[in-house]
């Protein structure tokens, strides 16, 4: 009695233990279901409701409420337009409609004689496309006007752009000049420290009215005799340059001036 | 109340540097290495001394000669371009006490010496003065006394003092050139030691030209030179004594001897002989007269040249199969190869600045005098020829001379044998002129320090 139940114990244990270890092979994999999405259906509007840039949207309601004002002080039109507004224009029509509105984008006055003309339906349409580009000409020219607004300000006015150096150009210019100017002593040492540093006190147009060598006490000291040579020529390279080629504008920027003359590039050949 | 204060003074360290205008730095690396425009006005002659008519005529001479000579030298040099007098606007004894720096400066110079000379008691004085015409200002003034006859040198003192100012180094121009004057067929060539001023002025022979002079190098100190001879077909090393004349044999060396040359401060010398068959480097003592060798290796060495400090020197070997430059401790130790280029390198010669190594170099049939550091690097050749070679330092380090002989035709004729030199720019090489055909020359000190 024992045996048997030990016998069918362990048969059935065997049992269940095959299953486990066989069946996921042999069982199919259950199918790779993507992830329900949910679509809402909704109804396409006239216009489209992507918002305008709060800049642009200023605009675009300012020049349509000219352009409704326009349309209020023409008389109404006479004739009725050919293509029913429920109608769906057919293709070729369709690309002759955009030529038509090119066109008018090339030639803003034939634009304004056509709009007193057309319906207020066409008008609704033109105005979507044609004057979107318009607007967008037009902003650009607006964000033009303010650059150069702020250009002004930041070279001549503005305090807080005074931080702000030579531009590249400017300073290529200034260099270049220079370069011209300074007959480097040839016989000066390229190993040794000879940076001379001096600051410039200029007028606007480039004359200079001071220079201050800033290690002056090097000038006289016994052993600096190179020092004192390089200050020399580089003193020299200034007078003979001056006017300096300065910037036309922006004088509070530059009426200060440091030029660090150092040779070791030039004498080390 | 304490904190409160604190408080604002931290907030004006934070907000003032927002404030402060920061100086616009532009950095002046390049310049332009056209020779400096310099106006050298003819030196006037003082009315005090026009109570002879004679003396005065040659006064006004000298005046204008010794402005001549300044000009010239800084011509050569490369680096100044004196204006043409024609142009000048204003007189030169006006301009020696208040120059018009606008005139000056209308005809684009930018440096100006004016000077005087007078004859008080058989003495020449010479007053020169160094001006810069962009600041209006004077540069330096100083003033000579000489016998009258040594007016050319004191034109070359002027050079010096006026290049000194206006490059930062000592000039070169109050020196003289050794060398061997050379006459006759290339077969049958008469050679003799001359000396010259470094212009090719004032020249003398110091040999009759009996014997073979070779390789006469000045003293670094004063002006003595050594120089090798073959007597009797023995080398032998002399010390001449240029202000005496005075000759004096060092030593007969065996088997070929070369280059004796002076160690810096001119106790010793150093060269090279081969003893045994094989050439090595030694020194000998000129007190005591005791020979120290130097190197010892079975390969050549020859061509030894001291660093100006004394502690190295350079030299060329063929130890690594071909002929190139080394340098090792005074003692021998160290020994370092620092060429390797292509081609054979020899006679090395130490800048007297210290920076660099002058070498004569062969590639392809051609002879190049070029420059390297002392460590080898930054290789420069300045000069090509067909044959040119033994390049001497002028005091100042920056200009080197050699001689450069010509091709001769089949018959032998057409050869010649001149002094070149060139500075460290490679650019400025010009023709030093010498009575006869020359080679071997060797650069002096400044005679005035």
């Amino acid at each position: 009695m024992h045996k048997s139940l030990i016998l069918s114990s362990g048969f059935h244990l065997f049992i269940i233990f095959f299953a486990m270890i066989t069946l996921p092979f042999v069982a199919k994999k259950p199918l790779d279901i993507p992830p329900i999405v949910s679509i809402e259906l909704i109804q396409i509007a006239d216009e489209t409701n992507i918002p305008y840039a709060p800049k642009a949207k200023k605009i675009i309601e300012k020049v349509k409420k000219e352009q409704e004002k326009l349309v209020s002080e023409q008389a109404p039109p006479k004739k009725i337009k050919k293509e029913k507004p429920d109608s769906i224009p057919l293709p070729d029509k369709k690309v002759e409609k955009i030529k038509k509105i090119e066109e008018k984008k090339q030639n803003p006055e034939k634009e304004d004689n056509k709009v007193k003309q057309v319906s207020e339906f066409e008008k609704d349409e033109m105005f979507d496309l044609n004057q979107i580009a318009a607007l967008i000409d037009k902003s650009k020219e607006e964000m033009a006007l303010t650059n150069e607004k702020s250009l002004d300000v930041s070279q001549s006015q503005d305090p807080t752009m005074n931080s702000q150096g030579l531009t590249l150009t400017e300073e290529d210019a200034l260099k270049a000049q220079i370069f011209g100017c300074w007959s480097i002593p040839l016989g000066l040492p390229y190993n040794e420290n000879l940076l001379v540093r001096i600051k410039l006190k200029l007028k606007p147009d480039g004359t200079v009215t001071k220079t201050e060598i800033l290690d002056h006490a090097r000038m006289n000291k016994p052993g600096q005799g190179f020092y004192k040579v390089l200050a020399e020529s580089a003193l020299r390279a200034i007078q003979l340059c001056q006017p300096l080629r300065v910037p036309s504008t922006g004088y509070e920027r530059w009426k200060d001036l440091q030029l660090n003359f150092d040779a070791r590039e030039m004498l080390e050949g | 109340m304490i904190r409160k204060i604190q408080t604002i003074v931290l907030l004006i360290l934070f907000f003032f540097p927002n404030n402060v205008h920061s100086l616009i730095e532009v950095d002046i690396t390049r310049g332009n290495l056209n020779p400096l425009p310099i106006a050298v006005s003819p030196l006037f002659s003082d009315e005090k001394t026009t109570s002879n008519g004679k003396k005065e005529l040659e006064i006004s001479d000298i005046g204008s000669e010794i402005s001549k000579i300044v000009e010239n030298n800084l011509r050569r040099s490369g680096l100044f371009n004196p204006l043409d007098k024609k142009a000048f606007l204003q007189k030169s004894d006006i301009a020696h006490f208040k120059p018009r720096f606008e005139d000056w400066g209308l005809i684009k110079a930018q440096a100006l010496i004016t000077g005087k000379v007078s004859l008080i008691d058989d003495k020449l004085k010479v007053e020169f003065r160094l001006w810069d015409i962009l600041a209006g200002r004077e540069m330096i003034a100083l003033a000579f006394t000489t016998v009258p006859n040594n007016w050319r040198r004191v034109g070359h003192i002027i050079t010096d003092k006026v290049y000194e100012r206006l490059t930062g180094e000592k000039g070169y121009f109050d020196t003289r050139i050794i060398y061997v004057s050379e006459k006759g067929p290339k077969t049958r060539r008469i050679k003799r030691l001359a000396i010259m001023d470094q212009d090719g002025f004032n020249n003398k022979y110091l040999t009759l030209g009996n014997e073979l002079v070779l390789t006469p190098r000045f003293s670094p100190t004063n002006q003595m030179v050594t120089y090798l001879s073959y007597f009797k077909n023995l080398p032998r090393v002399y010390l001449l004594d240029i202000e005496t004349g005075l000759q004096e044999v060092v030593g007969d060396f065996p088997g070929m001897t070369f280059a004796p040359r002076f160690s810096p401060d001119g106790k010793k010398i150093i060269m090279s002989f081969a003893k045994d068959g094989n050439s090595e480097i030694y020194t000998m003592d000129l007190e005591n007269r005791i020979v120290e060798k130097i190197t010892n290796h079975p390969s050549i060495d020859t061509s030894p040249s001291f660093s100006p400090n004394g502690k190295y020197i350079a030299f060329n070997s063929d130890r690594s199969g071909y002929q190139q430059i080394y340098t090792m401790k005074s003692n021998g130790k160290s020994v370092k190869r620092i060429s390797f280029g292509k081609g054979l390198y020899g006679t090395p010669v130490w800048s007297p600045r210290g920076d660099l190594i002058a070498f004569t170099k062969l590639h392809k049939g051609k002879f190049y005098i070029g420059v390297m550091r002392t460590d080898g690097t930054g290789e420069r050749l300045l000069t090509e020829n067909y044959y040119q070679e033994a390049p001497s330092w002028s005091p100042n380090g920056r200009v080197l001379i050699f001689y450069r002989e010509t091709k001769s035709d089949s018959e032998g004729k057409g050869f010649s044998a001149k002094l070149w030199s060139i500075d460290l720019t490679g650019y400025n090489e010009r023709l030093v002129e010498t009575e006869t055909d020359a080679s071997d020359p060797s650069w002096s000190s400044l005679l005035s320090n």
